[in-house]
């Protein structure tokens, strides 16, 4: 295949547009509805922070992920930005990984927005980024992934990974406890291990069970996709005959975490989620799984970071606190979803 | 087969050519034919040359070894026959998505290409098998959407290879890319979940005690090795893949041939992701990660020949299941997957690095000392 002729070129562009035809008219067939995420925004209607003020343009960068929680990250931040009169929001797609994300955000500086919203691929490879902006005048909220330099960022609004690790560990404590299992087996399924939030969380669940006297008796990392997650189960099923407890990080490989215990008729054990998906949610208030409970770490960080890059944009502070402008850093608590609170929960799954 | 690729013999039977119709196999030289029944009349399982046979061989003592090792490493587990037969069934049915997609992947590099866009279409076949417009048709119209879309993109890719004349690797990495993409659209980035009971089953139901999915596995690998050592499409995917210009010359239409390679990778893919969504009771635009990798290196170490021309499914077969193994094996005994990752790469390499010596000294021999640039 390596003859050439005088036609090629033509004929390249001709297959190359029938292909790219073919792909257009088959993405047109199917597709899937934007499900709404108004219920993880906020626009109160009273309270003087809400009243429109200066106009503010923020530009906003996430990494463009197929997993459901970066999605939401981003659906919210748009939803937020729209429940604000005089917010206008630039996206700029994120690409797929720091250097991209970069190449990304330098254009977005050169357009000069008020303030910028970045959820980093890597927050300690984006560092150079934040410092480059703030130094040019441009506020910078970093969400979920830290910067490690104080200087490069007006606010930080991050999950608590460690947190996370910890309830998760003290749910299932509280359960063998109240079951008077004294020697369990415990099984995780962590997410990307070589990421600093995963590490962290097995950190907040390994410290949490070693007080009690218990520790982890296997861990398989899945990847955070459904394939993954039931791959990592399923070797975790081999490994230990007999299981009392598993924490599973993430719930959207949790579902395949879950099709690995149908598929394997296991249920002597009972499982803790990460995240808070919808369908983890469900699944927790009707009590007919393993699944009894999930630890939150809420994409609703999203919206608060749009409404707190405004008051930044427009200096004010957050009215419910004394002082005069938004605070640096904000960690949201990792709460403990169960059948008892589900209900309050479900609209913040995502 | 390498050995019975079209030379240059052919070249005078050219003339020939256009008294009989169509141009069918004939003209692939009567002596590799020959060669060809003559090895698989001895041995009927290896479907290759005496050294394909003698690879395969040295594959199963690899897997025979891996399986003592975790015998002396969890002696309580492996004491236990249930759990033993449990888990070869795990092993078994961890490897068939994979097997299914590296039985075309295998079909793909002996005719002389490579598509590392597999993991995509595989993604975006089970994608969009599962959006909820597809669903509504029931578990046929699921298949038959993830049949079609696998080939659709196959054809696409063997449009862009064989016509477009786009160097493979390039044409599939820009699938790659593309499909990915298409599939995360598709899914509006959100897992879909498949709320088909039949569909879901595929992955939890036995047969005679057997899981499903393992019955799909030997039926595709069946169906391979038949097209492979049994068919005129089997030989000239060897013809194609040793020397194309000989191909072509000995009547052979390889843009046409090299199209079908990828659409049956495509159809494969497209099969794959009906397992894969079964097993997963859902699809998500990032699954299938890497499984183009993984594809690769088991039909390498399978000793399918990454210039093309020559390799086996069973070979292939095999080097699926030993990396099912040993992953099984670091699970079983609580390691970290990136020692896991360590061991598969080193593996990888030795299996290219035997080849490698294997070709040079073969090739020495016939005096056709292809490798020496390398």
């Amino acid at each position: 295949m390596t003859q050439h002729s005088p036609d090629l070129s033509r004929r390249r562009m001709l297959f190359g547009g029938v292909a790219v035809g073919a792909g257009v008219l088959l993405a047109g067939c199917t597709s899937n509805e934007a499900s709404p995420t108004t219920a993880q925004t906020k626009a109160a209607a009273t309270g003087v922070n809400n009243e429109p003020g200066k106009k503010v343009v923020i530009g906003f960068s996430a990494p463009a992920d197929d997993h459901g929680w970066i999605a939401a990250i981003t659906n919210n931040a748009k939803a937020q930005a729209s429940a604000f009169s005089d917010v206008e929001l630039k996206p700029v797609a994120a690409g797929a990984d720091p250097a991209a994300q970069r190449a990304a955000l330098s254009t977005l500086v050169s357009q000069k927005p008020d303030v910028i919203v970045v959820l980093p691929h890597d927050g300690k490879e984006l560092n150079a980024f934040g410092l480059e902006a703030m130094t040019a005048g441009i506020p910078v909220i970093n969400l979920d992934r830290a910067f490690p330099d104080a200087r490069a960022y007006r606010l930080q609004i991050k999950g608590d990974n460690y947190g996370m690790g910890v309830a998760a560990a003290t749910y299932i404590i509280a359960q063998l406890k109240a079951k008077g299992v004294s020697n369990p087996v415990i099984g995780e399924i962590p997410g990307i291990d070589a990421l600093e939030l995963t590490q962290e969380r097995t950190k907040g669940f390994n410290d949490t069970l070693a007080a009690s006297g218990f520790k982890v008796a296997n861990r398989r990392p899945a990847e955070f996709t459904v394939d993954s997650g039931q791959q990592a189960a399923t070797g975790l099923f081999q490994a230990l005959p007999k299981i009392d407890a598993i924490w599973n990080h993430d719930d959207d490989q949790g579902v395949g975490v879950m099709a690995a215990i149908n598929q394997s008729g296991r249920k002597e054990f009972f499982m803790v989620g990460g995240a808070g998906s919808k369908k983890a949610m469900e699944d927790i208030q009707a009590d007919n799984t393993v699944l009894k409970a999930t630890v939150t770490y809420s994409p609703s960080m999203a919206s608060s970071a749009i409404s707190l890059a405004r008051l930044i944009g427009q200096g004010k502070g957050m009215s419910d606190l004394v002082e005069l402008q938004v605070p640096k850093e904000i960690v949201l608590a990792s709460e403990t979803i169960t059948k008892e609170n589900a209900s309050n929960y479900l609209k913040l799954g995502f | 087969m390498s050995d019975a690729t079209p030379t240059p013999t052919a070249t005078p039977e050219r003339p020939q050519l256009p008294a009989q119709s169509p141009p069918v196999d004939p003209a692939e030289t009567a002596a590799a034919s020959e060669a060809a029944k003559t090895s698989n009349r001895l041995s009927w399982w290896r479907g290759d040359s005496g050294e394909g046979a003698r690879r395969n061989l040295g594959l199963i003592g690899v897997l025979v070894v891996l399986v003592i090792i975790g015998a002396m490493t969890r002696w309580d587990l492996y004491s236990n026959p249930d759990w033993v037969w449990g888990n070869t069934l795990t092993i078994l049915k961890l490897a068939s998505v994979v097997g299914v997609v590296t039985v075309g992947m295998t079909f793909v590099i002996i005719g002389g290409g490579i598509d590392l866009s597999v993991g995509a279409i595989l993604a975006l076949s089970a994608v969009w098998a599962t959006t909820v417009a597809t669903q509504s048709y029931g578990a046929g119209g699921m298949i038959f959407t993830a049949l079609v879309v696998g080939v659709s993109v196959g054809v696409v890719n063997g449009i862009l290879i064989s016509y477009g004349r786009l160097v493979p690797f390039i044409a599939t990495l820009a699938m790659l890319v593309a499909a990915r993409g298409l599939a995360a659209e598709i899914s509006n980035k959100q897992t879909q979940l498949s709320n088909n009971t039949f569909i879901n089953n595929i992955a939890s139901e036995k047969l005679l005690g057997i899981p499903l999915l393992v019955y799909i596995l030997a039926a595709v690998v069946a169906a391979g090795w038949v097209l492979l050592n049994r068919t005129t499409f089997g030989r000239r995917t060897v013809a194609v893949g040793g020397n194309p210009e000989a191909a072509r010359l000995a009547g052979i239409n390889v843009r046409r041939h090299t199209l079908l390679l990828y659409a049956l990778s495509g159809l494969c893919c497209g099969i794959a992701a009906i397992m894969l969504t079964a097993q997963a009771n859902s699809a998500q635009a990032a699954t299938a990660n890497l499984y183009e990798l993984d594809a690769i290196a088991a039909a390498i170490i399978g000793g399918t020949l990454l210039s093309g021309g020559r390799g086996t499914i069973i070979g292939s077969l095999l080097g699926v299941i030993i990396f099912s193994t040993i992953t099984n094996l670091f699970a079983i005994n609580g390691l970290s997957s990136e020692a896991q990752n360590m061991v598969k790469g080193g593996i990888i390499v030795a299996a290219v690095l035997v080849q490698q010596v294997q070709f040079r000294s073969i090739t020495q021999f016939l005096g056709r000392n292809r490798l020496t640039s390398s």
